[in-house]
C-alpha cells in the first residue's frame, strides 16, 4: 500500500478503521459476518469516503446517494462504514447485535440512520434500486443509487429480473457493485451454482461492467470514477473480486469463513494485525 | 361436490356407445355479472385516471397485465407515469418499493395469484416491513377465473391478512371500487385491493353506500339470517335476500369490504343482536379468510351466535365457466338461497 497516493493513502487509513469497527462488533458477538466485512472495507471505504454525497448529520437529506445493502448480513460492513462517517455514533458499536440495539445483526431500514432498505431476504435490494433510480430520474435529481451485493444473489432469479429492466430503462444513475468474495452459506459461490462468465452476461444485459480487484484501493478508486464519468445511458455494475477475512491473515486462511467463531483471545491477535497492516 | 369430473369419468363416457353428454358452458364465460344486470365499465382504472389529475405523485406499474387490471386506461392518459415491468411480478413489487420510497405512490398491478403466491416475500420485505405507500390492486381474487388453479386466487385474503401493516380491502362492485381508489390513495401506507375489472356489477348505489376505510356498513336489515359477508359475496347476498322475501325468510346484509383492519366494532354489534343466524359469506377458502377472523372475535367476546360459514372449499379448484363454477362450490345467488333455506328449516 506504501505506492498509494495522498488521497488514496487517506483512504486506507479510513479503511483501516473500518475494518477495526468491524472487529470491535464481532468480539461483541464472538461471531459472526466478520470474513465479509474485512473483504468489503475497501469498497465501503471508496463508497463513504470518495465517491458519494451525504450529510452525516442528516442521513436524509433529499440530495444525498442512496445506498442499499441487498445483503443483509453485511450490516456489520456497513455499521462500521457509517460509524466511521460520523452517521452512527461510535459509542453505539458496543451494542451490535444485542437488544433493542439500533444495530441488528441482518440491516434493517427501520431501525439504523444510514440505512436505506431491510435486507437479508437476499435477492431483492436490485430491485428496490430500480425503482429508486425511476424515482430520481422522475424527480430529476442528480443523487445516484449505490447497491452492493453478493455473489450468492446472483443465484436468485429476480436479480436478473431487474438487471433486465434497469437496462431496459437506461439507469445510468445506479451503480451496482457486486462482491465476488466466492464463498456462500454452502461453499465456494462458484460451485454452489455457477455464474461465470459474469463479465459478458451483465454486458449482454446491457451493463457497462467492469470488473477489479475489491481489495486494491487504487482500483476501486478508478473504478467508481469510471463509473461516475461514463456518459454510456446504461446502469453500471462493479464486479469486485475480494478476499474474505482481507488484512487478518489468520481469517484469510480459514477454509469455511462465511459465518465465523473466533475465540476470545483471538480478536487481539485480529486488531493486531490490522495495525500491522497499517503501519506497513 | 368439491371435485372436479375424474379423468375415467370422462374418458369412459366418450368411450362408450352412449351419446356424449352435451357440454353446457364454456370456460371463456369470466364474467361475474349476471344477465342484464347493470353494469360499469373498468371502474378502477376510470376513477384512478380522474383522481390521478389532482395527484401527480401517483404512478401506475403493471407486470405484463395492464389491460387486463384496467390500468391500461392510466397509461393512456400518462404515458410518462405509467411503468411496464415485464413479466416479473418480484420486480414490480421491489421496484414499487423503491418508488414509493422517494416518494411516489405506486399503484401496482398484476393477477391476485402472482402477487400473492409468487412475490410474497417481495411484498412483505419490501413494502410491509418498510412500511412503503405501494397500493397493490389485483385482478381475478378469490374464485373469478374459470382456468383452474394457476389463476384462482383463493387464499389471497388469507395470505394478505397475515402481513402486518398490511390493510386489505375487497371491494362488491363498480360503485364501491369508484370509492376505494381515493380512499386508498388518500391512505398511507400500504393496502391490497381486490379487483373487480372490465364489465364490473353496479349495485351498491341502489342503496345510497358509501365506503369509509375500515367501516363494515348495514346495507339492508332482516330478523331471521345476518350476512357478513364482503367482496362480490355482498352482491350475492343481497340478491338471495331478495329471492329470500318470497320465502319469509328476513335476511340482513352486513357489507365487510376492509378485511384488515376488520370493524370488530359494527360486527359484535350486529352479531349480538338476538334470534338472527350469523353466515359470513366470502369468496375465498373457508381457511383463513372473513369467516375465520369474525368467529375468532365472537368466541373473544362470548358472542354465543349460531355460526355459518359459506365460502370456497379447502381444495384445489376446477377449471370451467364461472357460473358452473360458483353453483358446484356454493356462491352463487342460487347456491346461497337453497343454503339458507336448508338452515332455516
Amino acid at each position: 500500500m506504501s505506492n498509494l497516493k495522498g488521497h488514496n493513502r487517506d483512504l486506507a487509513e479510513r479503511a483501516y478503521r473500518v475494518r477495526r469497527n468491524a472487529v470491535l462488533m464481532g468480539e461483541v458477538q464472538g461471531q459472526g459476518y466478520i470474513a465479509q466485512a474485512l473483504d468489503i472495507a475497501d469498497v465501503l471505504t471508496v463508497a463513504y469516503f470518495h465517491a458519494m454525497n451525504y450529510r452525516p448529520e442528516d442521513p436524509e437529506w433529499e440530495g444525498r446517494d442512496r445506498f442499499l445493502l441487498s445483503n443483509g448480513h453485511y450490516a456489520i460492513a456497513l455499521y462500521a462504514a457509517l460509524i466511521e462517517a460520523g452517521i452512527i455514533p461510535a459509542d453505539e458499536l458496543e451494542s451490535y447485535g444485542s437488544d433493542d440495539s439500533r444495530l441488528p445483526m441482518s440491516g434493517m431500514a427501520s431501525y439504523t440512520p444510514g440505512m436505506e432498505m431491510s435486507g437479508g431476504s437476499l435477492g431483492v435490494g436490485m430491485s428496490i434500486a430500480v425503482g429508486m433510480a425511476l424515482g430520481l430520474k422522475r424527480k430529476h435529481s442528480s443523487s445516484r443509487v449505490y447497491i452492493l451485493f453478493s455473489d450468492g444473489e446472483l443465484d436468485e432469479g429476480a436479480v436478473w429480473e431487474a438487471f433486465m429492466s434497469a437496462a431496459h430503462y437506461k439507469l445510468d444513475n445506479l451503480i451496482a457493485i457486486v462482491d465476488v468474495n466466492n464463498q456462500q452459506a454452502d461453499g465456494p459461490s462458484t460451485q454452489v451454482m455457477a455464474f461465470e462468465p459474469l463479465v459478458q452476461k451483465l454486458e449482454a444485459f446491457g451493463w457497462f461492467v467492469q470488473r477489479i480487484d475489491g481489495n486494491d484501493l487504487d482500483a476501486v478508486v478508478g473504478a467508481f470514477d469510471a463509473a461516475k464519468d461514463s456518459h454510456e445511458a446504461k446502469p453500471r455494475i462493479i464486479i469486485a473480486d475480494t478476499l474474505m477475512g482481507k488484512g487478518v491473515p489468520f481469517l484469510e486462511a480459514r477454509e469455511k469463513n462465511h459465518f465465523i467463531r473466533v475465540d476470545p483471545h483471538e480478536w487481539q491477535l485480529a486488531l493486531a494485525a490490522l495495525e500491522e497492516g497499517r503501519q506497513s | 361436490m368439491t371435485k372436479p369430473v375424474p379423468k375415467q369419468a370422462l374418458s369412459s363416457a366418450s368411450s362408450s356407445t352412449a351419446a356424449k353428454p352435451r357440454l353446457t358452458t364454456s370456460a371463456m364465460i369470466a364474467s361475474i355479472a349476471s344477465e342484464g344486470q347493470r353494469t360499469q365499465a373498468a371502474p378502477f382504472g376510470t376513477a384512478l385516471v380522474e383522481l390521478a389529475k389532482t395527484r401527480p405523485d401517483i404512478i401506475g406499474m403493471t407486470a405484463d397485465l395492464g389491460k387486463y387490471t384496467d390500468l391500461h386506461l392510466f397509461g393512456q392518459a400518462y404515458p410518462d407515469r405509467y411503468y411496464q415491468m415485464g413479466m416479473a411480478e418480484q420486480l414490480l413489487f421491489g421496484a414499487a418499493s423503491g418508488l414509493a420510497a422517494e416518494g411516489f405512490v405506486p399503484f401496482a398491478t398484476t393477477y391476485a395469484v402472482f402477487a400473492t403466491r409468487r412475490a410474497y416475500d417481495f411484498i412483505h420485505q419490501t413494502i410491509a416491513e418498510e412500511d412503503r405507500n405501494v397500493k397493490i390492486v389485483c385482478a381475478l381474487p378469490g374464485l373469478t377465473s374459470g382456468y383452474g388453479p394457476s389463476h384462482q386466487a383463493a387464499e389471497d385474503l388469507a395470505l394478505m391478512r397475515a402481513m402486518p401493516n398490511m390493510t386489505v380491502i375487497d371491494p362488491c362492485d363498480a360503485c364501491e371500487i369508484g370509492q376505494v381508489v381515493p380512499a386508498m390513495a388518500a391512505h398511507q401506507g400500504p393496502v391490497y385491493m381486490r379487483l373487480l375489472r372490465g364489465q364490473v356489477p353496479l349495485v351498491l348505489d341502489e342503496y345510497h353506500y358509501t365506503f369509509e376505510l375500515g367501516k363494515a356498513k348495514v346495507i339492508r336489515g332482516g330478523r331471521d339470517v345476518l350476512f357478513i359477508s364482503t367482496g362480490l359475496m355482498t352482491m350475492r347476498a343481497l340478491e338471495a335476500a331478495k329471492q329470500l322475501e318470497n320465502d319469509k325468510i328476513d335476511v340482513a346484509v352486513l357489507h365487510v369490504p376492509t378485511i384488515k383492519p376488520l370493524d370488530t366494532e359494527t360486527i359484535l354489534r350486529e352479531a349480538q343482536k338476538t334470534g338472527r343466524m350469523v353466515v359470513v359469506a366470502e369468496n375465498h377458502t373457508i381457511v383463513g379468510g372473513l369467516g375465520e377472523a369474525v368467529a375468532r372475535h365472537l368466541m373473544l367476546n362470548g358472542v354465543a351466535a349460531t355460526f355459518r360459514h359459506i365460502g370456497l372449499p379447502d381444495a384445489f379448484l376446477a377449471a370451467g365457466a364461472l357460473p358452473t363454477l360458483h353453483d358446484r362450490y356454493g356462491i352463487s345467488t342460487q347456491a346461497l338461497v337453497d343454503q339458507i333455506k336448508k338452515w332455516q328449516d
